[in-house]
């Protein structure tokens, strides 16, 4: 799960990291009366979406009196955001965060991630500040100084002193300063199960302070129910609607922009399964995985959702009976027929667990439509010959 | 012969009285594994499908002599659990359970290892030695003797996998599922030296997924160290960058963890790759020369 801007500065706040004072609003007339609390005699406009890029999309601009951040504030709210983030369509601005301007001497980069080659936290730091961290990974890799901690042992001094000579901080209280900054993120990634902190950029001041001046981060699904406060900040706008539908059904689905539509338990097989009708020349129209337990009622949820999207001309439903039995699912399909309307042809294949019984009992129930194929390859086949047909 | 489990492997159940452990519990018994006994805190000194319920893992260890744990708790719950096994001296533990937090297992991981335990999982379907002994949710039936290893990351691909295998009338030795999280247990390679060493085992099944670089780290030790053919599949060509496809670790970020560029790399290490797992018996059949 991720959050915006405005409420990883809240969670920096909390735990002492520095940021510039600012707030957030969802209104115009909100944002001149935020801009005058904070007193000027600069502010930043800046659009809260859960991408990147904002600033060179468009969406974060500096305002140098109340009338420009009246104008800036009108401009940017309800403007369809597109960054190298988010897709071609991009994302309706809904929230602005109004920022005191900060008298920046240099842009750093500070972030922590989970390393899976180390399973465990890194810290990642470089003085190209306000780049694009993977352009700086690509053509400068010896600007990243790379930190890992072990959660056993938590933050130490040698860490802070690695990061600090690393950045090129040779004076004392400046020192001390970041140390103690980037102690204060690790504390607050490893407290609130973060996935990931990420500042870009992280600015030193004229007079020698450090301040987050972006802020985004990641959390841990797993781990959303220890922490309520932050499962709080999920803001469901940001989401897709379908896979956000269809997680309450204990589906996994993402849409994607071909014309078969896939339903399949057991997240390797959905994917092997768009990929076996992309090798046999046709296009999957979607991720689906059912889960361990596929059943009528998540088996029509997944029709609804799949037939959802127009461009659906067949149905490949791919379901390896492992402990559920195979004829089983066969009635849940059958049923889930009957609750959603199927305009298209679906092609089922079932092995596993009572998987001829499965056969036969789809073969009785005589449903217009419905095409059972034998195996993996067999069903593939039969649904892309049907997408093209249709 | 096979890997890590056999008919004399002696295995206790954490989360043993709930609702999923019992189902799989039992499943287990009837495929013959020697289930000895269960913890589950506070209903020691019951009795559960005709087995002892312990207290602890350490009460049940002395009690019972088993060396593997099959962990079905909640997921809030795993890294404790794992702990326990690791801290009583158990020397495999296979975690079912999915929706681990990922901070829980970094901890539990280091732990275990520290203490010489191996893990499996979480968020697996456990492992099979076929027709002995069946330590996990995967349908038994399925996986007949024989002489091919399987590792998978994900559940029903081992199915797929074996099925097909068997369809092409040989069989499995040792059947694994490495589970598909951001951090797991064991993985290719610590498992795959252990197929090569595995004088029944003649061929390997490996089926991998976008997402981090094991199945890299694999085409490298492949190349090294594996002289037995090895069959692989990699889901997900056809996934969007920067989406979770189902398991928490399948995910391409940025340019790092495609399918392309990990099946590129198991080629390069004389892997014979399949684009579809449609192909895994065929390919199977050709490799072993049938």
């Amino acid at each position: 799960m991720n959050i915006h801007e405005y409420q990883a500065k809240q969670v920096f706040a909390k735990y002492g990291v520095p940021i510039p004072k600012g707030i957030m609003v969802e209104s115009v007339d909100a944002a001149v009366e935020a801009a005058k609390e904070l007193g000027g005699p600069i502010w930043v406009v800046k659009a809260q979406i859960h991408a990147g890029g904002r600033g060179l999309g468009g969406g974060v601009k500096l305002a140098k009196t109340l009338d420009e951040v009246r104008e800036l504030a009108d401009e940017i709210l309800g403007m369809t955001l597109v960054t190298h983030q988010t897709t071609a369509e991009g994302k309706l601005v809904q929230k602005l965060y109004i920022e005191d301007g900060a008298d920046i001497k240099d842009e750093l980069y500070l972030s922590v991630v989970l390393d899976r080659k180390l399973e465990m936290p890194l810290i990642m730091a470089s003085t190209e500040g306000g780049m694009n961290i993977e352009d700086v990974a690509e053509k400068t890799p010896e600007k990243i100084i790379t930190v890992p901690v072990d959660p056993a042992i938590g933050f130490q001094g040698f860490h802070g002193r690695e990061l600090a000579f690393g950045l090129g901080i040779t004076d004392k209280a400046e020192q001390k300063k970041i140390i103690s900054f980037a102690q204060k993120l690790f504390k607050l990634y490893m407290e609130n199960d973060a996935e990931m902190i990420e500042i870009n950029p992280l600015v030193k001041t004229g007079s020698g302070d450090f301040l987050a001046l972006d802020g985004k981060m990641g959390f841990d699904n797993s781990a959303l129910g220890r922490h309520p406060d932050i499962a709080a900040m999920r803001d469901l706008s940001e989401e897709d609607a379908d896979e956000v539908e269809a997680a309450k059904y204990g589906l996994s689905y993402v849409a994607l922009d071909g014309e078969i539509g896939c339903m399949v338990n057991g997240a390797g097989l959905a994917m092997g399964t768009m990929d076996t009708i992309n090798y046999m020349g046709g296009t999957p129209a979607n991720f689906l995985d059912v889960g361990g337990s596929a059943n009528a009622e998540t088996v029509a949820k997944g029709f609804e959702i799949i037939l959802k999207n127009p461009k659906v001309k067949a149905i490949f439903v791919n379901i390896f009976g492992g402990i559920v039995r195979c004829d089983r699912i066969a009635n849940g399909i059958i049923e889930a027929t009957k609750i959603t309307d199927v305009n298209v042809p679906v092609i089922v294949r079932l092995d596993g667990t009572n998987a001829p019984e499965a056969a036969q009992i789809l073969k009785n129930a005589n449903i217009a439509n419905l095409i059972v194929g034998d195996d993996l390859g067999d069903g593939a086949a039969k649904a892309v010959a049907a997408a093209k047909q249709a | 012969m096979s890997i890590l489990v056999n008919k004399d492997t002696k295995v206790i159940v954490q989360g043993f009285t709930g609702k999923e452990g019992t189902f799989h519990a039992e499943q287990c018994l009837a495929y013959g594994t020697k289930i000895v006994g269960g913890v589950t805190p506070n209903k020691g000194g019951q009795e559960h499908l005709g087995k002892p319920v312990f207290n602890t893992v350490a009460e049940a260890v002395k009690t019972t002599g088993a060396t593997v744990s099959m962990i079905f708790v909640p997921p809030a719950f795993v890294g404790d659990a794992v702990m326990e096994a690791a801290e009583a001296g158990i020397e495999l533990a296979v975690i079912i359970t999915e929706g681990a937090p990922v901070k829980d297992m970094q901890m539990a991981k280091a732990y275990a290892t520290k203490h010489g335990m191996k893990t499996l999982g979480p968020n697996c379907p456990g492992i099979i030695t076929a027709e002995e002994c069946k330590i996990g949710i995967m349908p038994g039936s399925i996986f007949k003797k024989g002489n091919v290893g399987l590792i998978s990351k994900s559940g029903t691909l081992t199915y797929e996998g074996a099925n097909q295998v068997c369809n092409e009338g040989f069989g499995i030795t040792t059947a694994i599922g490495i589970g598909g999280d951001p951090i797991i247990g064991l993985s290719y390679n610590q498992i795959l030296p252990m197929f090569e060493a595995d004088p029944d085992t003649h061929a390997i099944v490996m089926i991998g997924e976008i997402g981090g670089d094991l199945e890299i780290q694999a085409a490298k030790l492949i190349k090294e160290q594996i002289t037995k053919p090895v069959v692989a599949f990699i889901a997900g060509q056809t996934a969007p960058k920067g989406k979770t496809m189902g398991h928490a670790g399948a995910i391409v970020s940025g340019s790092a963890g495609t399918a392309k560029e990990k099946m590129e790399a198991l080629e390069a290490a004389g892997v014979k790759v399949v684009v579809s797992p449609a192909e895994i018996g065929k390919a199977i059949a050709e490799v072993l020369g049938k």
